[in-house]
């Protein structure tokens, strides 16, 4: 796939594409989100740090539909994605891709009917297309001769890499990143990190992105959001909360993981 | 005692009949209780406990009730209400009801243990819920379950024998009247008893075989 480079593919028209109003999460006694508010523009690269337990996760999972707020909405793109009948949240998930910290490929499919599946099914892709498509992304990811294996087979990094491809292949506009380089073993980390600075600089997907490797998220990041307690305690720039941060926490929590 | 290879010649033919009878109540009791399991499990998992709570209570009851009481009650009761089946056709529906109560269980324990990550993907890929029961939950559940699946098999072979009591003249079935005909026990109780290890030595082979296929 020969994408076109950064400069002849400036970042979109800027306008909001993700809204959280006063969202309120809780699990029992715990309060995960306290009344969050933030919004994500088009085009953006996010990155959320923060303390394990601050919530980071919890927002990416709301975006994704695979929990429900307890207060507060949702929107995306202009259209509410919480509260909202489940139609209307069929047509907004279609925006959204997610790749997991355990990658969460089907291992029943080969490589290749893991990426075109839903293409097929929730797009209607012809098969043909969509594996062509399948076979292009595969090529971006490196792993184009693994079409025709099982998840199996494939080391961590290459199914993470997989697992990027598959939800590349569905067109997200919004592409969120749970941890996922959390789960690998150290040495195949940068293979999946090159993959994703790669769509970063090559694609105008905005990306929201949960990691603990803060080299990565320097690279790549417009916006960095530093979580404590469930709430954005700090957000700037990266050179700004990586350099000169504000708050003592932010400053006590980079200490600790860099 | 004295073996006598005239009686095992002379019981042959009827241990046919026996065998075929045994098969097929086999074969189709577990096609049944391999097919209503899956239904009734399917059900436990529908949002509405309109559905859930009827179908918890009847498969509890049957699952808690002897096979051959309800045996009796298919082949006796139930043409008081108007439905008359033949003795072969009422055996195979009470042991593949029976044993679906069972099977449904199985079914219950492979479909959780699906990783909840698998659905999570599928939600992420906004597969519709149909199409993520299709071709990602059910085919790694059953994969998972086959092996218990061939045990209720083998157990289900073993109670083949109690249809004797409904006139169902499966292997056990034709023994018996042999015996009581020539007044000679031995011969056909030891055909039949060495056909029950063979059969279930078989079906193990062909189970293992197919989860031999599914795994790889």
């Amino acid at each position: 796939m020969n994408e076109p480079d950064a400069h002849a593919n400036p970042p979109v028209d800027g306008s909001e594409l993700i809204r959280l109003e006063q969202v309120t999460k809780r699990f029992g006694d715990n309060t995960v989100l306290d009344r969050l508010d933030f919004s994500v523009d088009s085009g953006k690269h996010v990155t959320l740090i923060g303390p394990s337990g601050s919530g980071k996760t919890t927002i990416l999972r709301l975006l994704m539909t695979l929990t429900k707020p307890d207060e507060g909405t949702i929107t995306v793109d202009g259209q509410q994605l919480f509260p909202a009948p489940e139609k209307q949240v069929r047509e907004v998930r279609k925006k959204i891709g997610m790749v997991f910290q355990q990658f969460n490929l089907f291992p029943n499919m080969t490589v290749l009917r893991n990426v075109t599946e839903a293409p097929v099914t929730v797009l209607g892709m012809s098969k043909d297309e969509a594996e062509q498509r399948a076979l292009d992304l595969l090529d971006l990811v490196g792993l184009a001769d693994k079409a025709g294996a099982r998840p199996t087979q494939l080391s961590g990094g290459q199914q993470q890499r997989v697992a990027i491809a598959r939800a590349l292949a569905m067109r997200p506009r919004v592409l969120l990143l749970d941890e996922v380089t959390s789960a690998l073993d150290p040495e195949l980390v940068a293979g999946v990190l090159d993959v994703l600075r790669d769509i970063a600089r090559t694609t105008d997907i905005t990306m929201l992105c949960v990691t603990h490797e803060m080299n990565f998220a320097r690279d790549i990041s417009d916006q960095v959001l530093m979580f404590d307690s469930g709430r954005v305690i700090e957000s700037g720039p990266p050179e700004k909360i990586f350099s000169e941060p504000e708050q003592d926490r932010t400053r006590e929590f980079l200490s600790a993981v860099l | 005692m004295k073996w006598d290879w005239n009686a095992v010649s002379e019981f042959m033919p009827h241990f046919w009949d026996g065998v075929l009878v045994t098969l097929q109540a086999l074969a189709l009791g577990s096609l049944i209780a391999f097919a209503l399991g899956l239904v009734w499990a399917l059900l436990m998992r529908t949002p509405s406990r309109w559905v859930r709570w009827p179908v918890g209570v009847v498969t509890e009851f049957v699952r808690n009730t002897p096979l051959l009481v309800q045996l009796f009650f298919l082949f006796y009761v139930m043409p008081e209400w108007g439905l008359t089946m033949s003795a072969l056709t009422t055996g195979v529906l009470g042991i593949g009801l029976h044993y679906s109560t069972y099977t449904m269980q199985v079914y219950r324990a492979g479909i959780e243990a699906v990783p909840a990550g698998q659905w999570e993907a599928a939600t992420a890929l906004n597969l519709p819920r149909l199409r993520t029961w299709q071709i990602v939950v059910l085919p790694q559940a059953i994969r998972r379950v086959v092996p218990a699946l061939g045990n209720y098999v083998i157990a289900m072979l073993k109670d083949t024998p109690m249809l004797m009591a409904i006139t169902v003249l499966e292997m056990l079935g034709q023994a018996r009247l042999f015996s009581q005909q020539h007044f000679q026990f031995t011969e056909p109780l030891t055909v039949i008893g060495v056909a029950f290890i063979v059969i279930s030595y078989l079906a193990s082979l062909l189970l293992r075989a197919l989860e031999r296929r599914l795994v790889h």
